[in-house]
């Protein structure tokens, strides 16, 4: 009784005692789900368009985000230094396709996951090698970030919203919401969409395979840069967010693999559930620490129920 | 010339699949089995038993195991960390509460527990498949890497959280913990390896393993012809489970001495995982020789350059290694998908043709 009482009584009455603070954890929850969605995004991307599961986007996360750091260090100016780390990400996508996609073309999807986390591998070295392993700061200022916060007293409490958290929720949206646009509405959009549907099609009207893979692992690249930037902020750069990308994972296999609106709900849902689990059952009953695995379970189960996620496309088989 | 085949004649077809086709290979076979028995335990050092045949003989074992899942099985597992430690955290507790047990019946027997477990994270595979299930083992990992640190009583509720090796002796000689000799160590670990390994050829050319490579080949076709999926994938499971915790139980009691639970994290489940692809996936042969690779390389980075008077840092040797082994997946996947193996298959069938190119 006292452990029916513990589980499913005590937690909700802990809400409903300080809505405050369950507003401070929603919040805390949405900022961290609206990241593992952009990290996702950047997975989805990559797989719609060539059937990769993409397990280096988390290595290009830290690569990304130290390379700004690192060139602003050197005396780059910050605005100028953005740019510049996008050409190096730009660089990156050409070297992959040429040098490891390239080669594998038409090979089953294990082979290129299993490449993928080569690429993971050589770029934590290489990284390691080039910027050291200790961890940075992230430039928030120099990027004009604002870093002040906001109070607010609901219900008589206090909910305290930090200006950097609040910059990467619209920023995240303003980049979904052109990724979205420049998906649906250009030309280069529709023809990694086309891609995505039927490779041999695709190539049969005259669409260019190398140039697509160029293209949507930059945009990776640059999504996985606004993510670096983000999550810097909040955490610094260190070669431990790798650890993040692995919480981008049960995103997907809950929004499913194909789909961007999945990965945006599923990144929340994920965030915000797992931030609740930790404060009103995690800490109080399993010792804490519950985040690094709430996500995965959470995802087991729902799999369970719809084998190809909340969003996926519906699996058919044929022999 | 060596290879020659001539002679050998194959006269039913149980002899055609024979377990040595070719003489030679079962020459071949005796002369490393005297070397490992024989010759490295009376001629190696200390260090080379700690840093390269124990731990060889140790990671050959789990890559074996996460081999039959997923190179004849056909299920991705990213899991292969958790399931070790739950080999060692079973043989710990076995021997904390059995004291009087036999040090190598315990380990034999841990692997029991984490054929349960696996067989209890395998079941989503049921349903799930390729790369969500892949995701779905991520699941086992950290959950479990979790519960070895949060569950005090798997670790006797000893204030470092971490599990300490005890001296255990088998008939009198100490085979665990601080006492006992890495000779002692390696023969026994070689024994235990030998041994499953022989199991495991058996199992992966019989029947069961014609089973695992049709399923992995494609599950529909297979249940169509009448193979029940859920034993298959769920024997897999089991079997490559058990391996895996028997490694796991050697990896923490005759070689490292101590865990904490941070050392089953998921840059084990990737070693493993990296030795399965760099040897070839499907092949027994492939673990071992991927085994050796990436135990050398980098106990290689840090004598090689130091012997050649370019003296490199630790830490760089680790990033090196780390960089190198990276590319290495990647050049293997391009050039030989099938790793290690297929590159030891090519040189025989030369051999065996020579000095004819066809």
């Amino acid at each position: 009784m006292e452990f029916v009482n513990s589980v499913f009584v005590k937690p909700f009455q802990d809400m409903a005692g300080a809505p405050d603070f369950l507003l401070q954890v929603l919040w805390e929850g949405l900022v961290a789900g609206v990241l593992y969605a952009l990290i996702a995004l950047g997975f989805v991307l990559i797989y719609k368009s060539s059937r990769i599961f993409n397990f280096a986007q988390g290595i290009m996360v830290v690569f990304a985000a130290l390379t700004l750091v690192t060139l602003y260090e050197k005396g780059v100016p910050a605005l100028l230094a953005l740019p510049l780390t996008l050409a190096v990400m730009f660089a990156l996508a050409v070297a992959i396709e040429r040098v490891v996609l390239r080669p594998l073309v038409n090979q089953p999807d294990i082979i290129l996951f299993m490449a993928t986390i080569g690429i993971t591998m050589f770029l934590i070295g290489f990284g390691e090698t080039v910027f050291g392993g200790e961890n940075k700061a992230m430039i928030t200022e120099a990027l004009h970030i604002p870093t002040g916060s906001y109070t607010f007293e609901p219900f008589g409490g206090l909910v305290l919203i930090e200006q950097k958290d609040l910059t990467a929720v619209v920023g995240a949206v303003v980049l979904v919401c052109c990724l979205l646009l420049f998906l649906h509405r250009s030309r280069l959009g529709r023809a990694i969409r086309a891609l995505g549907d039927d490779h041999q099609a695709a190539l049969s009207v005259g669409i260019s395979l190398s140039t697509i893979w160029v293209l949507v692992w930059f945009i990776a690249g640059v999504i996985a840069l606004a993510t670096g930037i983000v999550w810097g902020a909040r955490a610094g750069v260190s070669f431990a967010l790798e650890v993040i990308a692995y919480k981008a994972l049960p995103v997907l296999m809950l929004g499913g693999l194909e789909s961007v609106s999945g990965a945006i709900v599923g990144g929340i849902a994920i965030g915000v559930l797992e931030k609740l689990f930790e404060i009103y059952w995690g800490q109080p009953l399993l010792g804490g620490n519950t985040e690094t695995w709430f996500a995965f379970v959470l995802a087991l189960i729902v799999l369970l129920f719809r084998p190809q996620g909340l969003f996926g496309e519906r699996i058919i088989e044929r022999v | 010339m060596l290879y020659r085949t001539v002679g050998q004649f194959k006269t039913s077809y149980a002899a055609d699949h024979a377990l040595f086709p070719v003489r030679q290979d079962a020459w071949l076979l005796g002369v490393i089995l005297v070397f490992a028995f024989v010759i490295f335990p009376f001629t190696a050092s200390e260090f080379a038993f700690k840093a390269l045949l124990i731990p060889v003989l140790i990671y050959s074992l789990a890559a074996l195991g996460l081999n039959i899942l997923t190179g004849y099985a056909g299920q991705l597992s990213l899991g292969t960390g958790a399931f070790m430690g739950v080999g060692a955290y079973a043989c710990y507790k076995l021997i904390s509460i059995f004291p009087e047990l036999n040090p190598i019946a315990a380990i034999f027997l841990s692997g029991f527990f984490s054929a349960a477990i696996g067989v209890a994270f395998g079941l989503p595979s049921l349903r799930i498949k390729g790369f969500y299930l892949a995701i779905a083992t991520l699941a086992a990992q950290f959950f479990l890497v979790w519960l070895f640190e949060k569950w005090a009583w798997l670790y006797n509720y000893n204030s470092s959280g971490a599990i300490q090796v005890p001296t255990v002796s088998s008939f009198g000689v100490p085979v665990f913990g601080p006492n006992a000799l890495s000779i002692v160590q390696y023969y026994v670990v070689l024994c235990i390896v030998t041994v499953i390994t022989i199991a495991a050829i058996n199992i992966t050319r019989g029947r069961i393993g014609r089973i695992w490579k049709a399923v992995r080949d494609m599950d529909i076709a297979a249940e169509l012809v009448g193979i029940n999926l859920m034993k298959a994938k769920l024997s897999a499971f089991a079997v490559s489970s058990y391996i895996v915790g028997v490694a796991g139980a050697l990896f923490v009691f005759l070689w490292r001495g101590a865990a904490e639970p941070v050392v089953f994290d998921i840059p084990l489940s990737f070693r493993v995982l990296f030795i399965a692809i760099i040897g070839g996936l499907g092949s027994i042969l492939g673990n071992f020789l991927g085994a050796i690779l990436i135990v050398a390389l980098p106990v290689l980075l840090g004598t090689v350059p130091a012997a050649l008077g370019l003296p490199i840092s630790s830490a760089m040797v680790e990033h090196l290694n780390t960089m190198i082994i990276g590319a290495l997946i990647i050049m293997f996947l391009i050039v030989e998908p099938h790793g290690l193996a297929r590159f030891w298959e090519i040189i025989r069938e030369k051999l065996i043709m020579w000095p004819f190119p066809h």
